[in-house]
């Protein structure tokens, strides 16, 4: 751009523009991100509705009887189109109906009446709906500051001893399993030392210090994996950042250096930061689902396995959306957040 | 609170020994540049380090030497531990050194260059493709095979409950653990690996053709990767398995899990086959392939592919140990390979109530530590091999 | 005034035999080897060197600052008395910002994105307790004002990537000069920048310098630009000083080989050719052709002609279309409008439709050798693969080409032809460019910016080497350049292009001298020259209004 057309645009002051622009932006990623979500509805409802061959009948097995069947598919609509199921569960979904589980159904109808009153997924779902949303926010709790913090001093001090060791600590962690790192903590935590429980048996009404003792264990198995990823990711975004000339510039300055971290690389770090934090939470999901099962921690990660043993497939369908929908706001968040503490889409041109 | 009292004064005292330790470093120098400018964090990070390692090293020595044995039960994992780190440390050390004593100047190079992570991760992964290449000829029974004995206890000390017909013990149903243990190296390894190769082909042809063609091509398939990875890997599989549950059961479930794990890790194969494609397709040498009247074969296997590997292969790597953990935890919660293959997942899933025999007959309590420690040593290794092929990648490139 | 005697004492930064390494790996390679600076108050020494000279490294050294993998090995720096290796990092950091500036290379780099300009020159004042806020931001748009930056009021206040390249590369100026420092250096503060920008911003540094009476280490691998801004000349080859002394003389009297072969560079001229024909077919043929990149027009209705055995430069700043011209002769981006004509024959505008014969006749080489050459694929399979494309040779006939190929780029086959390009340099590289462009035996080559990632000796064997096949072969140059240097060198015909369209055009002769169409006078008179007083005299001759951007502005 020549100087003449720089001197233009500095005339044209415009403070609405600025707000516009990244409006803009932001809406354009809530629709992908919903129109996102909508394919992704179809995509799971498709995975279980569109296989040939009658489902009521695989489900109940070769023993079951023809009434039992036919109860079933009427009762699931099974004999409707998909196309018309499809919305119907869609339009259910969307106003918190998620359908009656299957495994209900099942008994109904073998006991050969049909009471009524049946639970309904979403009634199943929600309390432990709440009791995951609570292990992962004691997770998030524990572990953001955690890894953050580790990963910034990993990248202060790297090629030192302190960031190998964290490296291959690191590195070891996110190669083990899920469940090794649970059995482990059991086996120190609770087994050789009696400190914490090993079983989360969580019910309604419990204390709140309770509960927390309850779900360490289990929080602290998920933290030890997320860390590993989170503060990894933190680590190399610093790293990259300390490497940039503004960095330098800011030295050769005679900026003491606790200001050099807090005045030129954190405003700059905050957008990666936020980034890695968004996306590892949602990584937080795939664990939930091995960790909520070794303690038997009553969460939507354990009905989802149980449902899948037991093919109960609307639950299955409903958990499956569940976690998708979070991972894919997660990553809205990440995205708009990270837009948001961009200086350069803050300030356009 | 004692607990965190102790914990607190702890941490002064750490802290009062850094400081003391920098002060007679400044003194004791002379205010020598290393100790004159370093920051208070480094002193306390220098102490905090020494403190951890006299704990280690006395919590070692009361174990093995001075507690009874019935209080130092307690500490068998962690004296194990470090037996275990000890014992994979020297024998790294010594296959480097033969590393670059033997083979080509090439490879003696390559060892010469190597961390002592990175030799420990091409030993163990050599070890478990023995393992696996030969586990019919190294397991004394049976994946499957029942013997009436069942709950022994590993060690092989008759006196503790063990036997040394079976040396890792036998399960609930009397299966040899350790038979059990070299066939789920055959037979998770393989499947991981199968797994992995199938996501290869799927998706790394499908990614450097998108980046080679562009256009609505790329367009459509970016778009439905876009969507499949929108669900989290694990539960999709979990969908997708209930689904196929309905029709197949036993082996074809397990097949059935392969097929659905490829495709699932494809989508990200896809991604970055795509991302390396794009990178070497708007490179000059292209475009001067393209300018001279080269066919998109030519192009797609004499320019792009040759440049592609050694990404794809530091790649190849990671989605190993990703489709690796995965299938171990469908395992664990019992959708995974399905009997009657031996599957360490499915081993530490079964086994697991062994753990709270912990405190009075460690023995015991290791069988599932085992399988699954199994599991983590081999992505370690793995990891520790990619993380140094990125590292001489990236210095390379300076 | 200070008389001599009293200005020898005044040593501001005094190097002895300093030694400098860097890491790569575990080992520790020799980047600097022993030596010795010394630098008065009010003084500008230039530091000039080829890339990998270790210009920059030891200007860094000279503040006491080492980047992360390069250390001092033996030797001590002092600066103005102080002992800047053995000093503590608090009492470095008191000196930093404050005595010592530094100027880098990028200014868009250098700027925290995140922060207004006017509060990143504040910083250091105020760090430093030298000025309070308000003080250092009223001296700062002082400055800016004598930087001759665009509304010195306003502009502090905005983003580093709302301002320009040369606006920025001024406003840094402007913050290495806030606690008014005894020492800056200027680390190539204007190689990023196109010559009318650079034209502007070597005039602020220069006054600003001048009028504060600031010691500077100015580095550049540009002998033209030193020498209007240096007292001292030092040169630098490969980490060894080559030879030192005060920039007319060195000019004038250079006693080292190697300083002898850099100035001479810029000599090479190639004899002009006969006038062509008229009525004589052209190779290519470029009419009336508009091309847009979406919906944007990026070209706008040129023509030009390039005759057999000839070199047309097309000459122009960046983003003036000199590619995107290519880019429509070789049918990457096809026209929107108008025609390209080969040999009289109107050519099919997309390359894919192009037959193989078409291909063939027009070639190519890049600016990047580093991208322009499979790095999997040795150089006889490089330069073969054509062989064999285009004339059907295999086996021995194939090797025997490419030898002849090798021989004509003058890199012994023997040696070279089972290289990968890694294991060369670049000027090595962009040979084997050249020899895979022959391989097709085309009559029009298109280069596009060929030297201008290269070292000056090495650029000059290149344009030499493509002087010579152009006699032996009969070969058509479209010579994409910003270097007006190259041109001089080069050209027989020269078209100047701006903003998509072409300004002027016609043999070279012509086009240097007057009169000129305003643009290509304002471009010419913006190269610098060897002449240490060119700068001072095009400003007595044209006022500083009338130079670089601020004189575009005018024209428009």
């Amino acid at each position: 751009m020549g100087e003449a057309a720089a001197n233009l645009i500095l005339h044209e002051k415009k403070p609405t523009g600025i707000l516009d622009s990244v409006l803009k932006i932001i809406a354009q990623r809530l629709a992908l991100g919903l129109l996102t979500l909508f394919i992704v509805s179809i995509v799971i409802f498709a995975a279980v509705n569109l296989l040939p061959g009658d489902f009521a009948q695989a489900i109940l097995g070769q023993g079951a009887t023809p009434e039992a069947v036919e109860a079933i598919r009427t009762d699931l609509g099974l004999d409707q189109h998909p196309v018309k199921r499809y919305m119907q569960w869609l339009g259910g979904a969307l106003q918190g109906d998620l359908g009656s589980s299957f495994a209900q159904a099942n008994f109904a109808s073998f006991v050969g009446e049909d009471s009524g009153v049946r639970t309904s997924v979403a009634q199943q779902i929600a309390p432990r709906f709440a009791n995951t949303m609570f292990l992962a926010g004691v997770t998030a709790a524990i572990a953001v500051p955690f890894a953050v913090t580790l990963g910034i001093l990993a990248a202060l001090y790297r090629n030192s001893i302190f960031d190998r060791a964290t490296n291959i600590l690191t590195l070891s962690s996110i190669s083990s399993p899920e469940f090794f790192l649970a059995y482990v903590l059991i086996l120190f935590l609770a087994v050789l030392n009696p400190w914490l429980p090993s079983l989360s048996n969580i019910y309604d009404g419990m204390a709140f210090s309770d509960r927390l003792e309850k779900t360490l264990l289990p929080a602290l198995t998920l933290t030890l994996v997320v860390t590993a990823h989170m503060m990894r990711m933190t680590r190399a975004a610093i790293i990259n950042l300390l490497a940039s000339p503004y960095i330098e510039m800011a030295r050769l300055k005679g900026i003491n250096p606790m200001r050099v971290i807090v005045k030129h690389a954190l405003p700059n770090a905050l957008a990666p930061i936020i980034n890695v934090v968004a996306l590892n939470l949602a990584y937080l999901i795939t664990g939930v689902v091995v960790v909520e099962v070794v303690f038997v921690y009553p969460g939507i990660g354990q009905l989802f396995v149980d449902s899948v043993k037991i093919r109960d497939i609307p639950v299955v369908q409903a958990c499956c959306l569940i976690f998708a929908a979070a991972y894919i706001l997660l990553n809205l968040t990440a995205d708009i957040l990270s837009i948001v503490s961009n200086p350069r889409l803050r300030h356009p041109k | 609170m004692s607990g965190l009292m102790t914990f607190l004064i702890a941490l002064a005292a750490i802290a009062a020994a850094g400081w003391a330790f920098r002060f007679t470093g400044q003194k004791v120098t002379g205010n020598a540049p290393r100790f004159r400018d370093m920051a208070f964090a480094v002193a306390f990070g220098y102490a905090l380090g020494t403190a951890v390692l006299i704990w280690a090293v006395w919590t070692y020595v009361q174990a093995q030497f001075i507690l009874p044995e019935a209080e130092a039960n307690k500490y068998f994992y962690f004296v194990t531990a470090i037996h275990g780190f000890i014992l994979f440390a020297v024998l790294a050390f010594l296959f480097r050194l033969l590393g670059r004593a033997v083979g080509t100047a090439g490879s003696r190079k390559l060892f010469r260059q190597m961390p002592l992570t990175a030799s420990f991760g091409v030993l163990v992964i050599l070890l478990y493709t023995f393992f696996a290449i030969f586990a019919a000829w190294l397991a004394p029974h049976g994946q499957e095979q029942v013997f009436a004995q069942a709950n022994v206890v590993p060690g092989g000390n008759p006196a503790l409950g063990g036997d040394p017909a079976f040396p890792l013990g036998t399960d609930q149903i009397g299966r040899d653990i350790l038979s059990r243990l070299i066939y789920g190296a055959q037979n998770t390894v393989g499947i991981a690996f199968v797994t992995t190769m199938i996501a290869f082909l799927l998706g790394g042809s499908l990614g450097f053709l998108a980046a080679t063609l562009r256009g609505w091509v790329d367009q459509s398939l970016s778009r439905l990767v876009d969507v499949l990875m929108a669900i989290p890997a694990l539960i999709f599989a979990l969908l997708l398995i209930t689904v196929a549950s309905a029709w197949v059961k036993g082996t074809g479930l397990t097949i059935a899990m392969v097929l659905i794990m490829a495709l699932i890790d494809s989508t990200r194969v896809f991604r970055l086959a795509r991302a390396v494609g794009m990178n070497i397709v708007v490179m000059d040498y292209i475009e001067a392939a393209k300018l001279r009247g080269e066919n998109l074969r030519y192009i797609v296997f004499r320019e792009i592919l040759p440049n592609a590997t050694a990404p794809l292969l530091a790649e190849f790597g990671l989605r190993f140990c990703f489709v690796f953990l995965t299938i171990s935890s469908l395992s664990f919660l019992g959708v995974g390979i399905q009997p009657p293959l031996a599957d360490w997942g499915t081993m530490v899933k079964d086994m697991s109530s062994f753990i709270n025999y912990a405190a009075f007959a460690p023995q015991v309590s290791s069988a599932p530590l085992l399988a699954a420690g199994a599991i983590a040593l081999l992505t370690v290794a793995v990891n520790f091999v990619v993380d140094w092929m990125l590292h001489r990648s990236s210095g390379l490139k300076e | 005034m200070e008389t001599d005697a009293s200005k020898h004492d005044d040593v501001l930064v005094e190097m002895k035999g300093i030694w400098m390494e860097g890491r790569s790996d575990e080992d520790w390679h020799p980047i600097i080897n022993g030596v010795d600076l010394k630098l008065r108050q009010g003084e500008v020494l230039g530091l000039i060197g080829e890339s990998g000279a270790g210009k920059s490294t030891l200007g860094l050294a000279a503040m006491g600052f080492c980047r992360d993998g390069v250390r001092i090995s033996k030797g001590s720096v002092h600066f103005d008395g102080i002992d800047l290796l053995s000093a503590s990092s608090e009492d470095k950091r008191k000196l930093l910002g404050k005595r010592i500036a530094y100027v880098a290379q990028s200014a868009a780099a250098s700027f925290n994105p995140a922060h207004r300009l006017i509060d990143q020159h504040t910083e250091a004042p105020i760090q430093h307790g030298i000025m309070t806020k308000a003080e250092s931001e009223a001296d700062g748009m002082e400055l800016y004002r004598k930087l001759r930056l665009p509304n010195p009021d306003e502009i502090g206040f905005r983003y580093p990537h709302q301002v320009s390249g040369g606006q920025l590369q001024r406003a840094m100026t402007a913050m290495a000069m806030a606690c008014r420092p005894d020492l800056i250096i200027f680390d190539e503060p204007t190689t990023a920048l196109d010559v009318t920008t650079q034209i502007e911003v070597l005039a602020s540094i220069r006054q600003i310098v001048e009028e504060f009476n600031t010691a500077a280490i100015y580095i550049t691998h540009d002998l033209a630009v030193v020498a209007q801004m240096a007292d001292t000349i030092k040169v630098l080859l490969k980490g060894d000083e080559v030879e030192e002394a005060e920039t007319r003389e060195m000019l004038s009297n250079p006693t080292q080989a190697y300083t002898k072969s850099l100035w001479a560079v810029r000599e090479f001229q190639r004899p002009a050719k006969p006038a062509v024909l008229t009525g004589a077919t052209p190779v290519i043929s470029v009419q009336n052709v508009t091309a847009a990149y979406g919906k944007i027009d990026v070209l706008h209705d040129i023509s030009f002609d390039i005759h057999q055995g000839r070199t047309v430069a097309v000459v122009g700043e960046s983003g003036s279309g000199k590619s995107t011209a290519a880019r429509c002769i070789t049918g990457l981006l096809p026209p929107r409008i108008g025609q390209v004509e080969l040999d009289g024959a109107s050519l099919p505008l997309d390359y894919r439709k192009r037959d193989r014969s078409q291909l063939q006749k027009i070639q190519m080489i890049y600016q990047m050798a580093d991208t322009a050459l499979n790095p999997r694929q040795t150089v006889g399979d490089i330069i073969g693969r054509p062989v064999e494309f285009y004339t059907g040779l295999t086996g021995k006939a194939r090797r025997k080409r490419v030898e002849e190929l090798m021989d004509q780029i003058e890199l012994p086959a023997d040696q070279f032809i089972d290289r990968l390009p890694s294991e060369m340099s670049g000027g090595q590289k962009q040979r084997v460019g050249i020899a895979r462009s022959l391989a097709a035996e085309p009559n029009f080559i298109v280069c596009d910016e060929v030297t201008s990632a290269l070292d000056q000796l090495v650029a000059e064997g290149i344009l030499r080497l493509l002087a010579d096949l152009q006699d032996k072969l009969n070969l058509s140059y479209m010579f994409i350049t910003h270097d007006l240097a190259t041109v001089k060198s080069i050209a027989d015909e020269v078209v100047v292009m701006k903003d998509g369209c072409v300004v002027e055009q016609g043999p070279k002769a012509e086009m240097f001298t007057p009169p000129h169409h305003a643009y290509t006078d304002l471009l010419l008179s913006s190269v610098p020259e060897m002449d240490p007083d060119w700068l001072t005299n095009l400003l007595q001759e044209r006022g500083v209004d009338n130079i670089g951007d601020a004189a575009v502005g005018k024209m428009t």
